[in-house]
């Protein structure tokens, strides 16, 4: 008997001890918004399960973009997840900096990811990150203003009724402004939105042999498009203005309408935030008949570097952070409204979430961006917002800089066209693509 | 002989001595005045100013997310650090400069100062692999020394200006009483110049403290300072500015605090040697 017991007695020591020895403390690299923050919250919930140990470094996401990229081109190991977009996750996988998410649990249920978030967080057929949540962009709209302007938004709307419209909601004794769009510099800012909205004009970055397209009228077109609707019936110093600035205007009342991520709805509708909650309609970003409507595909998803030691207590984070269970802890504390959206199909398919007013066009904008075919006419490149080759960002940042220049109206439409031309084309010789 | 100034002129350059003065300080009132806050009102336009309906929910929001005391901590360890090592090397390089002074001590001086212009992004990569192979990476001593070399270059010019105001004689004076090198650097021309070396400390105890580039690089989660926590406030997709105001005024309180306390010696040294 006592035999039986010491030998009992000792299993539990050598379980404990393998339990102890397999316990391990992971660096995560994240952004800071909302949906992020909130993951930090339930990190017991990880710790609880699996008895590994979080630490945070939470960081802007240019900041963040620059740290990490440090760190993993020189496998410095100092993370052992990092969050990463869209835009990274292809290149970065094609570099062998990540670890490719294979062998993920039956559980899992990795074919449950959307297939416009997989694909584009995937080389090769290969995944590396898997997406927290993911977003494309939609119009918001003042249900009010429309109706005062005597309008009925439409589920897909033209930009020329998007002009219409604007123009219509448009009071400027009362400081209302038909529309708020994105003009800030930076290829995530106002880049990201131009790039867009010229896709739907059937405008493209490059043609098949990766040559410039900014002296083709398609862009033209776009830009001129652009610079008119903000001048009738955008706020004024738009030039400045990005994501923020734009939902400060609409949850203070003062855009007709806002043409964003679809992730902002959550903001729009929170009445603690805004003061228009109770009366913002949703509908497609819009188009102008061509085939490609002017919205965007984005994911924020983890990934692990491969400089890291830990990769499978890693791989059990990222398992339980953007599972199904993870999804269902947030709504049971926090409601449907605000779990992690764009990411599973899944959650599309539960009544509790078809029941929030956002969520049937947020999946409807995802489902209509198509990465790997964004502009009508072919392009050589995958990414819709953003072209996902290495020299993009910082290429695009100066071109938006260039197009800022114009809606501050320091530089004309052709001017802008004609020095982003020159310098995206001198950029692409410089790095070898012509 | 003083130069006569009515009371006209006085109370002209003290309105514009204290408008100039609300000017600088006016940023960092509005962050203060913005932490207490909802982050509606934060947003508000037109702005509100001081009729509002104050709030602590920020700092409360903020001290639950982030370990205030250990950003702080490291921030103090890194900054004080870096100042204390890097006038251990200072003074006795400034004496050297100041007093036995020889053909290419200016050109040395010169090239010390040179290395500020630098752009720090440039040596990133070769710092960031000589850190991971040191095993430096994320930890306060590997940070220590990155701040201390930065701010070393200005630690000796403040030293060796300050040094030059001190009259050879007196040291030579030591000498023949028979004082031996490190007692005359530190009994004699250390006491002599401590309003110089207060300064100099203080001012680089601000500039390690405001550092941002190194500090964010080289940091992850164990090393991270005060630099880190307002980072992580920061966010071009929603709109954190209330908090990220309070995560800033609790960042430069200690040493707003500190600055106070010592604008005396801070004044003193700066502008000793201005007058004779």
């Amino acid at each position: 008997m006592i035999y039986t017991v010491s030998r009992l007695m000792g299993a539990c020591a050598i379980a404990a001890l393998s339990t102890a020895a397999a316990a391990e403390t992971i660096t995560i690299a994240t952004v800071n918004n909302g949906d992020m923050i909130r993951m930090q919250g339930y990190t017991d919930d990880f710790t609880a399960k699996t008895g590994h140990d979080v630490e945070w470094v939470t960081l802007e996401e240019n900041v963040l973009r620059q740290r990490v990229t440090t760190d993993i081109s020189t496998k410095g190991g100092s993370f052992d997840i990092t969050t990463i977009g869209m835009y990274e996750a292809p290149i970065w996988g094609a570099n062998g900096w990540l670890v490719p998410l294979d062998g993920l649990s039956e559980d899992y249920d990795v074919d449950d990811i959307l297939p416009a978030m997989r694909s584009g967080l995937s080389h090769d057929g290969t995944l590396y990150a898997a997406p927290f949540y993911g977003e494309s962009s939609m119009v918001m709209y003042r249900t009010d203003l429309m109706e005062k302007a005597g309008l009925e938004m439409p589920d897909a709307p033209t930009w020329d009724f998007i002009r219409e419209a604007a123009a219509a909601m448009t009071d400027r004794d009362n400081e209302i402004n038909g529309v708020c769009l994105r003009g800030k510099a930076g290829w995530g800012e106002g880049g990201a939105f131009i790039t867009v909205t010229a896709n739907s004009f059937g405008a493209r970055w490059f043609d098949e042999d990766w040559n410039a397209q900014f002296d083709q009228p398609e862009w033209a077109n776009a830009l001129n498009f652009f610079v008119e609707l903000m001048s009738e019936s955008g706020p004024p110093g738009y030039a400045t203005n990005g994501f923020n600035e734009n939902l400060s205007l609409f949850q203070q009342g003062k855009c007709g309408m806002w043409i964003d991520a679809t992730v902002a709805a959550s903001f729009v509708t929170n009445p603690d935030d805004s003061t228009v909650a109770d009366k913002v309609g949703f509908a497609l970003a819009p188009d102008t008949g061509l085939g490609k409507r002017a919205n965007w595909l984005w994911a924020w998803a983890l990934a692990i570097p491969g400089g890291t030691q830990k990769e499978e207590a890693a791989k059990q984070f990222i398992e339980w952070a953007t599972s199904k269970e993870y999804i269902e802890l947030v709504a049971a504390k926090e409601g449907w409204a605000n779990v992690p959206p764009g990411a599973r199909t899944s959650l599309y398919e539960n009544p509790n979430y078809q029941s929030v007013p956002f969520a049937k066009m947020t999946l409807d904008s995802i489902n209509a961006a198509d990465p790997s075919n964004p502009t009508v006419k072919p392009v050589p490149y995958v990414g819709i917002q953003f072209v996902a080759i290495p020299e993009f960002a910082g290429i695009a940042t100066e071109v938006s800089q260039e197009f800022s220049a114009v809606y501050a109206g320091q530089q004309t439409v052709e001017e802008a066209l004609a020095k982003a031309q020159a310098l995206t084309n001198d950029a692409m010789e410089a790095a070898g693509y012509r | 002989m003083a130069r006569a100034v009515t009371n006209n002129r006085k109370a002209l350059n003290t309105a514009i001595a204290w408008s100039i003065g609300l000017i600088i300080f006016f940023p960092i009132l509005w962050t203060i005045l913005t932490s207490f806050k909802t982050e509606a009102q934060a947003i508000s336009n037109p702005p509100v100013f001081l009729f509002f309906d104050w709030t602590l929910e920020n700092y409360s929001v903020v001290q639950e997310r982030s370990n205030y005391m250990r950003f702080l901590w490291n921030s103090v360890f890194i900054a004080g650090g870096s100042t204390v090592l890097g006038l251990i090397i200072a003074v006795p390089a400034a004496w050297s400069m100041a007093f036995v002074p020889s053909r290419r001590t200016k050109d040395i001086l010169l090239w010390m100062l040179s290395t500020k212009m630098l752009p720090a992004v440039g040596v990133l990569y070769p710092i960031y692999l000589l850190f991971i192979k040191l095993g430096l990476l994320d930890t306060r001593i590997g940070l220590t020394i990155v701040l201390m070399l930065i701010n070393l270059p200005i630690i000796v010019w403040m030293l060796y200006t300050y040094f030059r105001e001190i009259p050879g004689e007196i040291l030579e004076a030591a000498r023949m009483d028979g004082a031996s090198l490190k007692n005359e650097i530190l009994y004699v021309l250390t006491p002599m110049a401590v309003p110089g070396i207060a300064s100099t400390l203080l001012l680089n105890f601000i500039l390690a403290w405001n550092e941002a580039f190194w500090t964010l690089n080289l940091t992850a989660a164990k090393a991270a300072p005060l630099t880190a926590f307002i980072a992580s406030y920061s966010s071009p997709e929603g709109l954190f500015y209330a908090k990220l105001s309070a995560a800033s005024t609790m960042a430069i309180a200690p040493i707003l605090i500190m600055g106070w306390f010592s604008q005396k010696q801070l004044v003193r040294g700066l502008t000793f040697g201005a007058v004779k």
